[in-house]
C-alpha cells in the first residue's frame, strides 16, 4: 500500500514535544549583542527632532542607530507584484527619516549587551514631531489612493437592467491578523573570515530574502546563508521581508558582531502585517428563477501606511476570485485601494477569499429572502455543474488564467447538507428561528456558505533528493516548516515514489544552503508543487538507483524494481536484491560502478512548473447560539466539506482545516485591531486583541473529499492550507444573520455581543 | 535596578547555583541563564500560557514569576518530561491525536495538563474528567493552529489511561 494517504504521525512531532525544537530565539551564539526597535508612538508627523545620545551612552549599549546612519532611500520592495499599478511612490523605508504614518513604525535601534538594558536605552531616545492629521477611514474623502484596480467581464449593466430582481448589501470586514503564538526573531551571525552572514530565523520564502537582503547590502547572495527554523506559526504573516530583515544583518556586518532581536508580543501586534479590512458594496442580478444574470463588487481596502511586499495582491486576489463557485455570466469587481494611518497590511491564511467569500455568501443568503426562495436552493440553482468544469473565467489572478479546473460543486453541497443533517444541526434550530428561541431565551440559527479556495501557486519548485551511504533519504525542499508538516508529507512523497519506510527520510526545508532555488511555503503551494518537485526528484533517485543496482547486479534494468528499501528482481522475491545504502556505497567516487565522468552520489535534483493554479473548493455549515441580553455568540456546531484531490496524510488535512476553523471564528467574532480617533492602536496584548480559545471553539465535523484528482500535478492534489479559513465569516454571519432573524446584512465583522446587542434591538 | 541575587533551585532533578538580576524572569533565566529553551514566551504578560512550568507542583507562567522566586524550588520543565528516549505517556497522547501543529505552544500545555493530572491524584488522576471539564482545563491557554481538539482528545486519552493503571 502507498504511504501516501496513510495517517502517519508527524516527523516534527518528538523534537517539538520534548522541548528539542529550534524555534528562532531558542538559538544564541557567544558574543552576541541584543537589539531593541524603537517605534514611532505618533501616527502621523514629521519627525521634527530624534536624539540619541542619551540612550548611546546608557549603560551596556553598544549603538544606537537612526535612518541618518544607513544607506540612504533604502525601501522594501514588492515581492508579489500585480500588473499594472505604480506602487514606487507607497513603499515603507526601513527607518522613517522624516515622517512617521503609523504607530509602531521603527525609528531607531538600540543595541547592547543584554535585552534588559536595550529596552531601558530605548526609552532614552528623544523625539519630537509636528502632528499632522490622520486618515483613519479608508472610505472618507481624504484618504489616499494608492491603486485602483477592476476585475470582471460581460455586461455587467445590461445584466442588471434586465433583471428581475436587484439584491445589494453592505459588508464590512475587521482588521484582524494571523497572530502566530511565536513572536518574530532574527539572529544574524557574521563569518569576518570568510565575509559570509548566517541568519536564523528567515521563514516562509528564505530564498527570496535572501536574494533581496543580498542586493540592499551589496553582497554576493551565496554568501549568505538561511538556516532552517521551526516556526511557531506562519499564516501567512511571519517570513516576509520586513524592516527588521535588512536591519539586523545590516547591524551585524556593521558592528562585526553576531546580533539578535527577539520581538515581543506589544511591538508584533502593531508592526506584523495586519490584514482583511475592507468594505464591500456587492450587488447581484437575478432573472425570474434566481439565476444570476451579474454580480458586482465595490470594495474599498483599507492598506494602512504603506504597501509592503504584498503589493496590492490581497485586494486583488479579493475582486479576482469574488464571483467563486457560481454561474456567473457577467461580472464587475473594482477595488480602491487606500493608505491610512495604521500598520500596513499584506496576507493572512485565505487573503482575499475570506473577505470576498463572506461578501458573497452574504448577498446570497440575504438574495435567498428576498426572492423567497431556500438559501440552499438558491446556491444549488447558480453553482458550476460538473459538466461546466474546467470553466476558463476570463479573469488573471496573481499572473495567472483563473481555470477552475476540476471537481463537482453540486455534490459537494450536497455532502455538506446531508452531513449536517445526518449530525443533527439543522435539527437543533428551530425553524422561524427568531420568533422560537430555546428555554434559556437564547436564539439558534444555522448557517452555510461555499467557496472556491486556490492553491499551488507556481510557477516552480525545486527539491533535491539524496540517498547516503546509511541509506537514508535526504530531501532538500524549498519549502519552509512553518508549522503546517512539510516534513512528514514531503516524506511520505519521496518514501513514496522511492519505496522506502518514510521513517528513513529526513526532510530539511528552508535552508538557503541545500536548497537555493527554493520558492518557499505560501498559497498553499508547498504540497502542490513543492511536493510535485520531490516526487521528480525520487523519481528519478529510484530510476538511477534501478541504473546503480543493474551494473552491481548484472542485470537488465527493466527487470528491476525498488521495494522496501533496496532494489530487487521483479518478481523474484527470492533473489537477493542490493539496498539503496549499498547502491548509495557504490555510487562513490572509489564505488568502482561509475563510469568515467560520470557524476558521483545517488541523488538528483529536479524541478517542477505549473503555469496555474489548482482550486479546491468546499463548503461550511455553522450552528450559533446568540443570548440576546448579551449578544454574545456560541459557535456549537461547525461542519467543513472539503475537496483536496487527494489527501496525503488525512490526519494533516484535518488539522488543517479544524485549526484553519478556530482561528477565524476569531475574525467573525472577536479579533479586532481598532484605533482611537488620534490613530492609537486600542488592541496592544492578548487581553484586547481577543483570539479564541478552547472555550469558544466547538468540535470541528469535517468530511475530507478526494472525488477530484487535480489535473495539473503528477500526485493530484490540491492545497488544504486555507480551506478552513476562507468561508467562516461568511458561515458565522449567515447563521447569526438565522439567529437574529435579519432581512438584511449583518452590516459588519467581527460579530462582537455589542453588535450583535445592536442588531437584535434595532433588527434590520 | 542592578541587584543580583545569588539562588540555587532544582530543574528537572538537575541543581543548579546562578547569580540573576532581581528583575529577570523565571522564563528568561531557565531559556538564557540555563538553556531549557522549550519553555516558550508567546506574549511576556500572562496570557497565552505557552512558558507554563511546574514550580513546586504547581503550574506558573514563568513570565510573571522572576527568577529569584524560584530560589530553593523544584522546577519541572518540558525538558523533564519524557524518560530518557521515550516520550511521556501525555507527549505519545500528543502526537498519537495530532495535538500540535508549529508546536510553540506546546510545552505550555503539557506542563498545564501534567499539573493537574498530577494535582487530582487523590482522587485518582484526571478523576471523572469530562470533555467539558477538559476544555476548560486547556483553555487557560492559546494555541493558533489546531483549534484545541486534539489537545482535548489527548488530555482525556492520558487521564483515561492513568486512571486504568491506578
Amino acid at each position: 500500500m502507498s504511504v501516501i494517504g496513510a495517517r502517519l504521525p508527524r516527523k516534527e512531532d518528538p523534537r517539538l514535544l520534548r522541548g528539542r525544537g529550534r524555534f528562532g530565539d531558542d538559538i544564541s551564539v557567544p558574543g552576541q549583542l541584543w537589539a531593541r526597535i524603537v517605534r514611532s508612538p505618533l501616527a502621523h508627523g514629521d519627525i521634527t527632532h530624534l536624539d540619541v545620545a542619551k540612550a548611546a551612552s546608557a549603560p551596556r549599549i553598544t549603538a544606537v542607530i537612526t535612518a541618518a546612519d544607513l544607506p540612504p532611500d533604502l525601501v522594501i520592495p514588492v515581492r508579489l507584484t500585480v500588473p499594472g499599478p505604480d506602487l514606487r511612490g507607497y513603499l515603507q523605508p526601513v527607518l522613517a527619516h522624516t515622517e512617521v504614518r503609523y504607530v509602531g513604525e521603527p525609528l531607531a535601534v538600540v543595541i547592547g549587551e543584554d535585552p534588559y538594558a536595550c529596552e531601558d536605552a530605548a526609552e532614552l531616545v528623544e523625539m519630537d514631531f509636528a502632528e499632522r492629521s490622520v486618515v483613519l477611514d479608508a472610505r472618507s474623502a481624504d484618504a489616499p489612493v494608492a491603486a485602483e484596480l477592476t476585475r470582471g467581464y460581460g455586461d455587467v449593466e445590461a445584466a442588471f437592467t434586465q433583471a428581475r430582481h436587484v439584491v445589494r448589501i453592505e459588508l464590512a470586514i475587521g482588521r484582524h491578523s494571523g497572530v502566530p503564538l511565536e513572536p518574530r526573531c532574527l539572529l544574524a551571525v557574521p563569518d569576518r573570515e570568510h565575509g559570509s552572514l548566517d541568519i536564523f530565523g528567515m521563514t516562509k520564502v528564505p530564498v527570496w530574502n535572501r536574494d533581496l537582503l543580498a542586493g540592499m547590502l551589496g553582497m554576493d547572495e551565496t554568501l549568505i546563508r538561511v538556516h532552517a527554523v521551526d516556526a511557531g506559526g506562519g499564516f501567512g504573516v511571519r517570513g516576509e521581508f520586513y524592516p527588521e530583515d535588512f536591519l539586523i544583518p545590516w547591524l551585524c556586518l556593521t558592528l562585526g558582531r553576531p546580533v539578535k532581536w527577539a520581538e515581543d508580543r506589544a511591538e508584533h501586534l502593531v508592526a506584523v502585517n495586519h490584514s482583511r479590512q475592507q468594505h464591500h458594496c456587492i450587488a447581484a442580478a437575478f432573472d425570474a428563477d434566481g439565476r444570476i444574470l451579474g454580480l458586482q463588487d465595490d470594495v474599498t481596502h483599507d492598506n494602512g501606511a504603506y504597501c509592503r511586499t504584498h503589493g496590492v495582491a490581497v485586494p486583488e486576489l479579493t475582486v479576482a476570485m469574488l464571483p467563486g463557485p457560481y454561474r456567473v455570466p457577467a461580472y464587475l469587481g473594482r477595488v480602491r485601494v487606500i493608505l491610512t494611518n495604521k500598520t500596513p497590511c499584506g496576507t493572512y491564511r485565505a487573503p482575499g477569499r475570506f473577505e470576498g467569500t463572506a461578501a458573497r455568501e452574504h448577498l446570497i443568503d440575504v438574495a435567498a429572502g428576498r426572492l423567497g426562495l431556500d438559501r440552499i436552493e438558491l446556491r444549488r440553482r447558480n453553482l458550476l455543474t460538473r459538466d461546466e468544469i474546467p470553466h476558463r473565467r476570463p479573469i488573471a489572478t496573481l499572473g495567472t488564467d483563473l481555470i477552475l479546473d476540476t471537481g463537482d460543486y453540486p455534490a459537494l453541497l450536497d455532502a455538506l447538507v446531508s452531513g449536517a443533517d445526518r449530525l443533527g444541526y439543522r435539527a437543533q434550530v428551530p425553524a422561524a428561528a427568531a420568533h422560537s428561541s430555546t428555554a434559556s431565551g437564547r436564539l439558534r440559527g444555522f448557517g452555510l456558505a461555499m467557496f472556491v479556495e486556490k492553491s499551488g501557486l507556481g510557477p516552480q519548485e525545486t527539491a533535491d533528493v539524496t540517498v547516503s551511504k546509511s541509506g537514508a533519504v535526504h530531501v532538500y525542499s524549498g519549502g519552509t516548516s512553518v508549522g503546517q508538516g512539510i516534513e512528514t508529507v514531503l516524506a511520505q512523497i519521496a518514501a513514496d515514489a522511492l519505496g522506502v519506510d518514510p521513517r528513513v527520510v529526513r526532510v530539511t526545508a528552508g535552508d538557503t544552503s541545500a536548497q537555493p532555488f527554493g520558492a518557499g511555503s505560501w498559497a498553499s503551494r508547498s504540497t502542490v508543487v513543492g511536493g510535485s518537485a520531490v516526487h521528480l526528484a525520487a523519481t528519478a533517485v529510484r530510476d538511477r538507483a534501478i541504473e546503480l543496482a543493474a551494473r552491481i547486479l548484472e542485470i537488465d534494468t527493466a527487470d528491476l524494481e525498488v521495494r522496501d528499501g533496496a532494489v530487487t528482481v521483479r518478481g523474484d522475491p527470492e533473489t537477493a536484491g542490493v539496498s539503496l545504502a549499498e547502491i548509495a556505497r557504490a555510487a562513490v567516487p572509489a564505488g568502482g560502478y561509475l563510469r568515467p565522468g560520470e557524476p558521483a552520489g545517488l541523488s538528483a535534483r529536479r524541478r517542477f512548473e505549473v503555469s496555474h493554479m489548482t482550486y479546491p473548493y468546499g463548503a461550511h455549515a455553522a450552528v450559533v447560539e446568540v443570548d440576546p441580553g448579551t449578544g454574545r455568540v456560541r459557535v456549537q456546531r461547525y461542519l467543513v466539506a472539503y475537496e483536496v484531490g487527494r489527501a496525503v496524510n488525512p490526519m494533516l488535512v484535518e488539522g488543517q482545516l479544524r485549526g484553519g476553523v478556530a482561528q477565524d471564528i476569531g475574525g467573525a467574532l472577536f479579533e479586532e485591531f481598532g484605533y482611537d480617533d488620534a490613530g492609537q492602536p486600542q488592541a496592544i496584548s492578548f487581553i484586547e486583541y481577543r483570539m479564541p480559545t478552547a472555550a469558544e471553539i466547538p468540535a470541528v465535523d469535517i468530511l475530507i473529499s478526494t472525488d477530484a484528482p487535480a489535473p495539473g500535478n503528477p500526485l493530484g492534489v490540491m492545497g488544504a492550507g486555507e480551506g478552513g479559513v476562507n468561508a467562516v465569516g461568511a458561515a458565522v454571519a449567515n447563521a447569526v444573520r438565522d439567529a437574529l432573524g435579519l432581512a438584511g446584512s449583518v452590516g459588519r465583522l467581527p460579530l462582537t455581543p455589542a453588535r450583535v446587542r445592536r442588531l437584535y434591538e434595532e433588527g434590520t | 535596578m542592578n541587584d543580583v541575587h545569588r539562588i540555587t533551585l532544582r530543574v528537572n532533578g538537575r541543581h543548579h547555583e546562578l547569580a540573576v538580576e532581581a528583575r529577570r524572569t523565571l522564563a528568561d533565566m531557565l531559556r538564557h541563564d540555563l538553556g531549557y529553551t522549550g519553555t516558550h514566551l508567546g506574549c511576556e504578560h500572562g496570557i497565552c500560557g505557552a512558558c507554563t512550568v511546574i514550580l513546586d507542583g504547581q503550574p506558573v507562567r514563568a513570565c510573571l514569576v522572576f527568577g529569584v522566586q524560584a530560589d530553593g524550588a523544584e522546577v519541572l520543565t518540558v525538558e523533564g518530561l519524557a524518560d530518557g528516549e521515550a516520550l511521556s505517556d501525555l507527549q505519545q497522547a500528543f502526537t498519537d491525536h495530532h495535538a500540535l501543529q508549529c508546536g510553540f505552544c506546546t510545552p505550555g500545555f503539557l506542563m498545564l495538563i501534567e499539573a493537574y493530572l498530577a494535582e487530582s491524584g487523590a482522587t485518582g488522576p484526571g478523576a471523572d474528567l469530562t470533555a467539558e471539564a477538559a476544555r476548560e482545563l486547556i483553555a487557560s491557554n492559546l494555541c493558533r493552529c489546531t483549534g484545541y481538539q486534539g489537545i482535548i482528545e489527548a488530555v482525556l486519552a492520558t487521564a483515561q489511561a492513568r486512571r486504568e493503571r491506578t
